[in-house]
């Protein structure tokens, strides 16, 4: 079905099954270690060989010299795969770099190599007996440095432009009173899922089979096709449980065209999991990000002219962070300039993580917000209200929101978190050694929507069966899908079984940009509608006056059990979504505010926060307990970007220094306080027809800026270069 | 990792005497550091001694008044047994900051002391290191450093030594016991433990081969008010920025030693003769070499004594 004009009133409005917050339906298989991820597929390659991969030990250069024959000789060595055996591997559009390098080298730690073997340990064991000379080339590793050479990115379809220029900021900015001109950095960021990439890959004769880990799945064939050159027919990826993506598993990586590699060397099933270790520097990361903020404004607050230039680098100048996306649609202000630069790096691939854009950019512009209401000596919620605006403000009245909560998230925010008892002085309020500081941010992320098939199937005992290639990377698909399927159908949710992930089924939207879970169940919805037409027809009704309720169906005084009308063979029903111009007559995106409360030790400069409040509007919430573990987690992610979190780049060796769990700082439990998470009733008709939008990434946009105010409420001292460590505070702290 | 044999020690002497017979043996006990050196190919023992049935387990009061702690004493049970926490709560505090609850109730006393260092640079092996591979140069110089050592350093290793319940120890005035192959029993102060880097860094103790710790020995307790303050980039499972033991004695007086500054437990007694907070960081510090990452270390541990001898808790 096409979505062309807000929805109407609609089975999903009866809100039976829909918007309750029922337990994961995989959450059983999951605690009871049921849930197979990719590694773990034993049923399926019982006689899998272990392959571990060898990553570059320098970033640009030549392999000069390889030799495998004592890896060969190895203990329970199989076969090693290199460049020169590999045959002829293609670069696919997805990636910045080949996923196997030779006998060029792209990036430190990109794969030489992977030795297979009967066990993990034997094939590590060859791994190290693997002796391979290099010749290194003087590679671009400092973003700082780099900056000068930048250039602006290509435009991209979801993004739109990197620049957009609107009015004439130089002069609004230079006429106003008052100014903010702040440069920001943030460092580049892991992803850090629990799960590392981790693939399974046999061959049947010509057919590739990868049992993988991929919050992508048509993607995934695509890529393989294009790396391997082989038909998309023939390739066939399963990905039903995944540990984590954050999108760091948007796009195969090395894991699975090395899996495939080697089983088709060793001619049989090979595993390969990526060591923790390799995962920074052999995957993907959020790029760091340069960003100066220009805001002007009148002396009563109203912005008059707002300018965000972000420069991040990339591997063969791959593609920028858009961290410009929020400053296009958060304030109104008539003189604007949004603009991205990129440069090129020598370090391994950036590419999305959670928020990808918005998560850095707010870290920036609702910092630089901050700042002005400090010289305006204005509260600043009270400036973030003055300066909402219900349009997009580049483009003008005529392009509404779809809706859009950002008013009233603040405003409930600042009732609940008791805003009002804050200190508008920094540096005010102590405790004992802890100085203690409030902030506030807003958050806006996108919430774009992708087109998005599924197949239901209802058998002659009224059960149900949802199959889609829709991922669920911890978020709650299975979930939600369901429940959709049973609103729709109107039968209890334990009578509905999804299927996901599977590259036979249809295509989904797949997991990623906050817009998996409205597309994907509206791609289900647009399904069960066709099922609910095929039952009707069967039943000779007519469709709209036939209501499905309790696992029946009943018109004209008639009722019949689903099963029944189904028959022995049963019916089945294949429909997708498909969203028009929707997103161009809209804008369409989630808002919240975040409150934090937190204390410097004013001896040591350690940053803990005390309590978080996030207050969300986005759409109607589809399963509020699943709702609220995305924007709880997504808040602790803020907090780890606000304070911990950052790869060290080495420059003189060009790679991530801090490459694991004990190295690069995520929260712990200690770190997260009480969270509190407050979502407002909203109901978007112009988004689909679930009237949902995206959660998953919205929590995180803007909670680090709030920590970042926060800290100069507390110490009256401004921090603008990410993670706020303690060494960043402690010079500028009075003496003890 | 590497094939490696395996026996299971029943006495201390056994297992030394093992060692012996096996000059490439490591003792494992917790196993917390040394298998995922062994995963790296950082430490290829051929063969392992495994400790952990040696008895060497229990913590008494000694003669004299002090406490004698087995060398396969667990943290967790080190940090909450009641003698240490109201007599030694120094001790009790420093191992509750390190580590998790998960790797306290497997590290040992003594592993806790012969635990590896935590820099970046020893665990890449696509990067030299002198500790891993002598001769080969320090990248950790000039490169990441920013949790790297200040004193005790050379030009050839910058590492810090991880622990904080030797900090803890230090302060104390412990002693180590150890046996060796030959039988030969000794004890030794844990300030004679460390070695420092020098033109050597992968020499870390003074332990010959094969000799093995079997006891961890406190002098009778020394009241005060004892503290131990840890710095670090999160609030849990982190490793220092800067650690610091205080103890105020009952007359008055301060002992301090520090982690996170040096490859050993990090002690300069002539500084507790000093009662200014500026003199006595100026002691502690003499010869720091630091570079504009790790500068704010000076800075933080200089803040930590200024806090402590203003008699607050510093943190």
């Amino acid at each position: 079905m096409k979505f062309t004009a807000p929805a109407e009133h609609n089975p999903i409005d009866q809100l039976k099954v829909v918007g309750h917050p029922h337990d994961r339906i995989d959450g059983r298989a999951k605690v009871t270690g049921t849930a197979a991820y990719a590694y773990e597929r034993h049923q399926v390659a019982p006689q899998a060989a272990y392959g571990y991969m060898l990553g570059s030990a320098i970033a640009v250069g030549k392999i000069t010299r390889l030799d495998t024959s004592q890896a060969e000789k190895a203990p329970g060595v199989l076969g090693v795969v290199t460049y020169k055996n590999a045959g002829r591997l293609k670069k696919s559009k997805s990636h910045a770099s080949r996923l196997l390098a030779g006998p060029n080298v792209e990036h430190f730690d990109q794969a030489v190599a992977l030795v297979v073997a009967e066990t993990f340990e034997q094939a590590r064991e060859g791994a190290k007996r693997l002796h391979i000379e290099y010749t290194s080339w003087p590679g671009r590793f400092d973003l700082a440095a780099e900056k000068v050479r930048a250039v602006p990115p290509k435009s991209n379809p979801m993004s739109g432009p990197p620049d957009t220029r609107v009015g004439d900021f130089e002069s609004g900015f230079a006429q106003s009173p008052v100014q903010v001109d702040s440069t920001y950095t943030t460092p580049d960021q892991s992803h850090m899922m629990m799960e590392p990439h981790a693939s399974i890959a046999a061959w049947h004769g010509d057919q590739l089979l990868v049992w993988t880990s991929n919050q992508m799945i048509a993607w995934a064939v695509r890529d393989l096709s294009e790396t391997l050159s082989i038909s998309p027919q023939k390739i066939h990826v399963s990905s039903p449980f995944i540990g984590g993506g954050f999108g760091g598993k948007l796009w195969i990586r090395a894991d699975a065209v090395l899996a495939a590699l080697g089983a088709r060397l060793v001619k049989r099933p090979v595993k390969v999991a990526l060591a923790r270790h390799q995962i920074p520097n052999n995957t993907t990361h959020r790029p760091a990000t340069i960003q100066r903020v220009r805001l002007g404004a009148s002396k009563d607050g109203h912005i008059q002219a707002i300018a965000h230039d972000t420069t991040s680098g990339n591997l063969n100048g791959f593609r920028e962070e858009r961290a410009g996306s929020q400053s296009r649609l958060l304030y109104a202000g008539p003189n604007r300039l949004i603009t991205h630069r990129l440069a090129t790096l020598d370090l391994p691939e950036g590419n999305a993580m959670r928020a990808p854009g918005e998560a850095v950019g707010h870290l920036a512009s609702e910092v630089a917000l901050d700042e002005l209401a400090v010289q305006l000596k204005m509260d600043p919620v009270e400036l973030r209200l003055l300066n909402d605006i219900q349009f997009d403000p580049e483009k003008g009245p005529q392009r509404p929101f779809s809706s859009r909560k950002l008013k009233e998230c603040l405003s409930e925010g600042a009732r609940r978190f008791g805003w009002e008892r804050r200190h508008p002085q920094p540096g005010q309020v102590r405790e004992g050694n802890w100085l203690i500081g409030h902030g506030v941010a807003s958050a806006l992320r996108n919430s774009p929507t992708l087109e998005s098939a599924a197949r239901v199937r209802i058998n002659s005992s009224g059960q149900l069966t949802v199959e889609t290639d829709m991922t669920d990377i911890g978020t709650g698909s299975y979930t939600i899908l369901a429940q959709t399927a049973a609103e729709m159908l109107g039968v209890p949710l334990h009578h509905v079984t999804v299927k996901l992930a599977e590259s036979h089924f249809p295509v989904s939207c797949g997991s990623g940009g906050q817009f998996g879970g409205n597309s994907s169940c509206s791609g289900v919805y647009a399904a069960c509608l066709r099922l609910r037409n095929a039952l009707a027809h069967k039943a000779g009704w007519d469709v709209e006056t036939t209501t499905f309720s309790d696992g029946h169906m009943s018109s004209a005084g008639q009722t019949r059990s689903l099963g029944e009308v189904a028959g022995p063979k049963g019916l089945s029903a294949q429909d997708k979504i498909e969203f028009g111009d929707s997103q161009k007559k809209w804008v369409q995106a989630s808002f919240g505010a975040h409150f934090v409360e937190l204390g410097v030790h004013r001896i040591s400069g350690e940053t803990r926060v005390r309590r978080l409040l996030g207050v969300f509007a986005c759409g109607r919430i589809l399963n509020p307990k699943t709702a609220r573990s995305q924007l709880l987690g997504a808040m602790a992610m803020g907090l780890g970007a606000a304070l911990m979190e950052g790869l060290a780049v080495d420059t003189r060796y060009g790679n991530f220094v801090n490459h694991d769990l004990a190295e690069y700082h995520v929260p712990v439990h200690a770190d997260i306080p009480h969270t509190e998470v407050v979502i407002l009733e909203e109901l978007d008709d112009k988004s689909s027809p679930l009237k949902a939008k995206g959660v998953g990434e919205l929590g995180i946009c803007g909670l680090g800026a709030a920590i970042a105010n926060a800290i100069y409420n507390a110490t009256g001292v401004r921090l603008r270069d990410y993670p706020f460590t303690p060494d960043r505070l402690l010079s500028q702290l009075p003496p003890v | 990792m590497k094939a490696f044999t395996y026996e299971r020690a029943h006495s201390a002497q056994q297992a030394a005497r093992a060692a012996q017979q096996h000059p490439q043996a490591k003792f494992i006990a917790g196993g917390t550091n040394l298998l995922d050196l062994m995963k790296h190919q950082i430490e290829t023992p051929t063969h392992l001694i495994d400790v952990n049935h040696i008895g060497l387990d229990q913590i008494e009061k000694t003669p004299d008044g002090g406490l004698r702690i087995g060398a396969l004493v667990r943290n967790t049970d080190l940090a909450s047994h009641p003698e240490v926490r109201k007599n030694y709560p120094v001790l009790s505090r420093a191992l509750l900051a390190g580590a998790s609850a998960q790797l306290r109730n497997k590290a040992t006393t003594a592993g806790n002391l012969l635990q590896r260092t935590r820099c970046p640079y020893f665990y890449d092996t696509t990067k030299p290191c002198n500790k891993r591979k002598p001769g080969s140069g320090c990248a950790a110089i000039g490169g990441y450093e920013r949790n790297l050592a200040i004193l005790g350093t050379s030009e050839a290793c910058i590492a810090t030594h991880p622990s904080d319940m030797a900090v803890a120890m230090r302060v104390l005035d412990a002693t180590v016991q150890t046996v060796a192959p030959d039988g030969a029993r000794r004890s030794l102060a844990l300030a004679q433990l460390h070695r420092l880097p020098g033109q050597t860094p992968q020499l870390e103790t003074n332990l010959k081969a094969g000799e093995l710790i079997t006891s961890v020995t406190l002098p009778k307790p020394l009241g005060g008010r004892q503290t131990y303050s840890k710095v670090r980039d999160r609030a849990s499972y982190a490793f220092a920025a800067v650690s610091m033991a205080a103890i105020q004695m009952p007359d008055g007086r301060f002992r301090f030693a520090f982690g996170g500054l040096a490859p050993k437990p990090w002690r300069v007694e002539a500084a507790e003769s000093q009662s200014q907070p500026p003199a006595v960081a100026e002691v502690v510090l003499a010869g720091a070499r630091s570079s504009s990452q790790t500068d704010y270390k000076k800075t933080l541990t200089a803040r930590l004594i200024a806090s402590a001898l203003k008699g607050g808790n510093p943190l």
